[in-house]
């Protein structure tokens, strides 16, 4: 039996912007596999490039942006970033399906939502006109919108924030992609309605064997939800695994230190800071891009960025600390 | 002792511009309602968005006007104060606000930012005042090499901190923070949350912490209320109301909670709005306790 081919597989991905002032990689050699029916969390902070690196995926970076490196192989497609536009824009909504951060935003205000979902289905051709509103009201019912026989003609501005992401969710959904690609989704969203959100795109998940990219700055919410996780820092992975693993025996210094900053623990004490300021892109460090804040620094961290080492089963780190050859 | 700041059936209404098929009506941002904050304590006020957490800060500084109610600092009922009184019980009383980006005028040095409030209240002379400058400016720790740029120098923690300066600038004994930190980063968050415990403990200062990070108001908050829909309907010791939440919203809301465990088992209690009795009054379940069932 050979092992089963990741459904998405990115390697060497890196993205840049070139300004007046220089050339910025936003994402920077960015590399992992996701496999079918799995969830991959990608933390990170503002400007660390998850989001940067999920827009690259589906080729939505503008100008001055720039991909380059790859491949990104998707479903037996050896590199998305060799197709066509025509040929991408299959791609787009159809077999990845995608959800942003703000559901204030992303919904047309002039149509009414039930046009919205049936538009998916028919720029992918996968209903006609007249059977269009049984599957969006089938989708309106999956994402849980109670009474969608009316809901199905209200405009974005008569629904609520949670009740617009479940929208934004059946859009997605609509023509039964295999890859979820969700960024930030429950960031502008009380923690009720979070919670909500988080569970119903893991019943989804599960109801559609996806596989969700989900993209989050919150550790709560990879803890809950994610299988491996990917942990972003100045446009690279520092640190990936299995997300309990990770969790358990974090063993880049950034990881741990996020971790250890999480409230807890004795009320009114001082919580454990990483001290010093996320860097600016446009000008790192010539080594690791952690190690001015880095409280295990030593003299070659300062010199080029480290590989990523193994540091436990399907865990690496990006740190001199794992470097074999150093000892 | 008597409380630092007792708010009493505080009550906001704005007006709601009828639409096209809406008549003109309120809206109760804040609905009658009563707490305490101690000398040096920190309370928290928690909620969901819209449920009057941030008018009811502001209402207290009188930054917006209240529609009854009272609102006692040291005794004093400030509703009643004219404007010269007020002036002076905003020395008292201060404010940090959530987004560091748009509350420092940019085309100010940040040396002009921390010292506006003592221009305005005429403390000291010029000398005097510089030095107060610099030394709020360490005591938030910065670097005063620094002082003399402008706010677009500073990352979001850094701009955070020179809000804090400047809100300790006249010596207040009572800040309201709203949301202080949910704007910046994850790995800057702790570091504007020890430079607000330390403050505390060196300064004496009592905190009203108006936030939605639930995790954190469970770490630094001594007593927490919970808002619902413009009214308190939960209030008690901070660890009480954690582990023995009495009223549905707030049962709802804790369990809602992300945890970074993996072992955590979610047990969520979803709240079915009709359990909430809207007309319940707050009534004291246990000594210090109080919720609206």
């Amino acid at each position: 039996m050979t092992p089963e081919q990741p459904l998405l597989r990115v390697e060497d991905l890196t993205t840049t912007f070139t300004m007046p002032s220089g050339t910025v990689r936003a994402v920077d050699h960015v590399s992992f596999e996701l496999r079918r029916g799995e969830t991959l969390g990608i933390v990170g902070e503002s400007g660390s490039g998850k989001s940067m690196t999920a827009l690259s995926i589906l080729r939505l970076v503008q100008p001055p942006g720039k991909i380059q490196g790859g491949p990104i192989s998707f479903n037996g497609r050896h590199d998305l970033l060799e197709l066509s536009e025509r040929g991408m824009r299959a791609i787009r909504g159809a077999e990845i399906g995608f959800i942003f951060q703000e559901p204030m935003t992303a919904l047309n205000p002039v149509f009414t939502i039930g046009d919205q979902i049936a538009e998916a289905l028919l720029v992918h051709r996968r209903a006609t006109r007249s059977g269009a509103r049984t599957k969006v009201l089938e989708l309106l019912e999956a994402v849980r919108i109670p009474d969608p026989v009316r809901r199905l003609r209200d405009y974005p501005h008569q629904m609520s924030g949670g009740m617009r992401q479940r929208v934004l969710i059946a859009i997605a959904l609509a023509c039964q992609p295999l890859l979820l690609i969700a960024d930030e989704p429950t960031t502008a969203l009380d923690v009720t309605i979070q919670a909500e959100i988080l569970d119903l795109l893991q019943e989804m998940k599960e109801k559609f064997h996806l596989a969700l990219l989900l993209i989050t700055h919150d550790l709560g919410v990879v803890a809950g939800h994610a299988d491996r996780v990917a942990v972003m820092y100045a446009g690279r992975i520092v640190e990936s695994g299995p997300m309990r693993q990770v969790f358990r025996s974090p063993e880049h210094p950034y990881t741990r230190g996020l971790l250890a900053s999480i409230p807890g623990g004795v009320p009114g004490q001082r919580l454990q800071a990483i001290e010093g300021t996320v860097p600016n892109l446009a000008n790192l460090p010539g080594g690791c891009a952690f190690e001015p804040r880095c409280p295990y620094r030593f003299d070659l961290c300062s010199t080029l960025p480290p590989d990523a080492y193994e540091v436990g089963p399907d865990q690496r780190a990006r740190c001199y600390l794992h470097d074999p050859g150093r000892a | 002792m008597p409380p630092l700041v007792e708010v009493r059936h505080l009550v906001k209404q704005f007006p709601r511009r009828g639409g096209f098929l809406a008549k003109p009506g309120v809206v109760r941002a804040v609905n009658d309602i009563t707490f305490t904050v101690d000398e040096g304590e920190t309370f928290g006020l928690v909620g969901e968005s819209g449920s009057g957490k941030t008018t009811t800060g502001r209402c207290i500084l009188r930054l917006i006007e209240p529609t009854s109610g009272e609102i006692l600092f040291r005794g004093q009922n400030v509703v009643a104060f004219s404007r010269k009184e007020l002036r002076q019980a905003r020395r008292h009383m201060q404010i940090v606000f959530q987004d560091p980006y748009s509350s420092l005028n940019p085309r100010m040095r940040v040396r002009q930012i921390i010292e506006e409030p003592l221009v305005i209240h005429k403390r000291g002379g010029r000398d005097e005042r510089m030095a107060r400058v610099v030394d709020l400016y360490r005591l938030v720790g910065l670097d005063p090499t620094t002082i003399d740029r402008y706010p677009h120098e500073f990352s979001g923690g850094q701009r955070q901190r020179i809000g804090v300066a400047r809100a300790l600038a006249l010596n207040p004994s009572f800040i309201i923070a709203d949301e202080p930190v949910s704007a910046l980063d994850v790995s800057i968050q702790a570091q504007v949350v020890n430079l607000l415990i330390e403050l505390q403990q060196k300064l004496g200062l009592a905190y009203l912490f108006i936030a939605h990070d639930l995790r954190l108001v469970e770490h630094i908050c001594r007593r927490t209320a919970v808002m619902y829909f413009g009214r308190i309907v939960e209030m008690a010791e901070t660890a009480r109301l954690f582990n023995n939440p009495q009223h549905a919203y707030t049962k709802a809301l804790l369990s809602a909670i992300p945890v970074p465990d993996p072992d955590h088992k979610p047990a969520r209690i979803e709240l079915n709005p009709k359990d909430v009795n809207m007309e319940a009054p707050l009534r004291e379940v246990a000594p210090g306790h109080w919720a609206a069932i």
